[in-house]
């Protein structure tokens, strides 16, 4: 089994909030993460993908395909924004368990119509202190 | 199972180029990575079984060591891997047919069943993971 792993990253704003609760009930739920004013991390995003060889090229997948990719529908969507404004997380608390899913729909989604690599895993790296995965671990 | 990860640091340069190919249709094929460059690469090589019940490890690192520098610094190490080495006279060597090259000298050099994967990292932005199936 042979994965590629290609490391990305975004700075971004979130609020963890759910609208339907009150200041002190998120407050006790998220803690210092339910600021209403917002705070933000630098989020590493390493996607892993795996699927047969191009033999010609030597590759999985190019990873010129998935810089574009990432910068077409993650970067210019996320990038120093504040990621509760944004769709994905209009009905969804945007915790690195969200992002994580969020981002592997998406680029899965991309990746399978410009390629023949599959996204198996996104790993989200919120903080040095927290990370997340979506998907298969090997 | 116990699951043991040894790292090691090496530095080589390189060219995609298919062979056969013209330096214009490599480039045509490769773009930039069709020029001379090198990078820094960095290989975990992770060991698995049982350790062995008197010395209490599952192979000696100072071994395990050895193997590394036999088979890979000795190969790799400040050379170019396509004029040094005979694994990239057809494919070129895209970090995913490295660590294939990587993976193979190591099954043939540890002890049966030992290996567990490999990490070949490029850069601190990409990688590349060979895993065994499970036993």
């Amino acid at each position: 089994m042979i994965e590629l792993t290609l490391r990305y990253g975004f700075p971004a704003a979130h609020i963890l909030s759910q609208p339907a609760l009150s200041e002190a009930e998120n407050w006790a739920i998220y803690d210092k993460c339910a600021n209403p004013n917002g705070h933000g991390h630098n989020y590493e995003v390493e996607v892993t993908v795996t699927g047969p060889m191009d033999e010609r090229t030597g590759r999985i997948l190019a990873p010129d395909l998935l810089d574009r990719i990432f910068e077409e529908r993650i970067e210019s969507r996320f990038a120093r924004r504040l990621l509760n404004d944004d769709e994905a997380f209009r009905d969804r608390v945007p915790t690195a368990e969200n992002i994580a899913l969020v981002i592997h729909e998406t680029l899965a989604d991309e990746v399978a119509k410009r390629s023949s690599a599959e996204v198996i895993r996104v790993k989200i790296v919120e903080t040095r202190h927290n990370s997340c995965i979506s998907g298969a671990i090997a | 199972m116990i699951r043991i990860t040894r790292v090691i640091d090496f530095s080589a340069s390189l060219r995609y180029a298919r062979g056969g190919l013209s330096d214009d249709d490599n480039a045509a094929l490769f773009g930039s990575r069709a020029r001379h460059h090198g990078h820094n690469y960095r290989l975990e090589v992770t060991l698995r079984g049982e350790p062995d019940p008197v010395t209490g490890m599952v192979l000696n690192l100072k071994d395990l060591q050895q193997i590394l520098d036999d088979e890979i610094m000795a190969r790799f190490d400040h050379r170019d891997l396509n004029l040094d080495t005979p694994y990239f006279e057809k494919d070129p060597p895209s970090p995913e047919n490295f660590a294939r090259v990587i993976r193979r000298i190591l099954v043939a050099a540890l002890p049966d069943g030992m290996l567990d994967r490999i990490r070949l990292q490029q850069d601190a932005d990409l990688w590349v993971d060979v895993i065994e199936p499970e036993p």
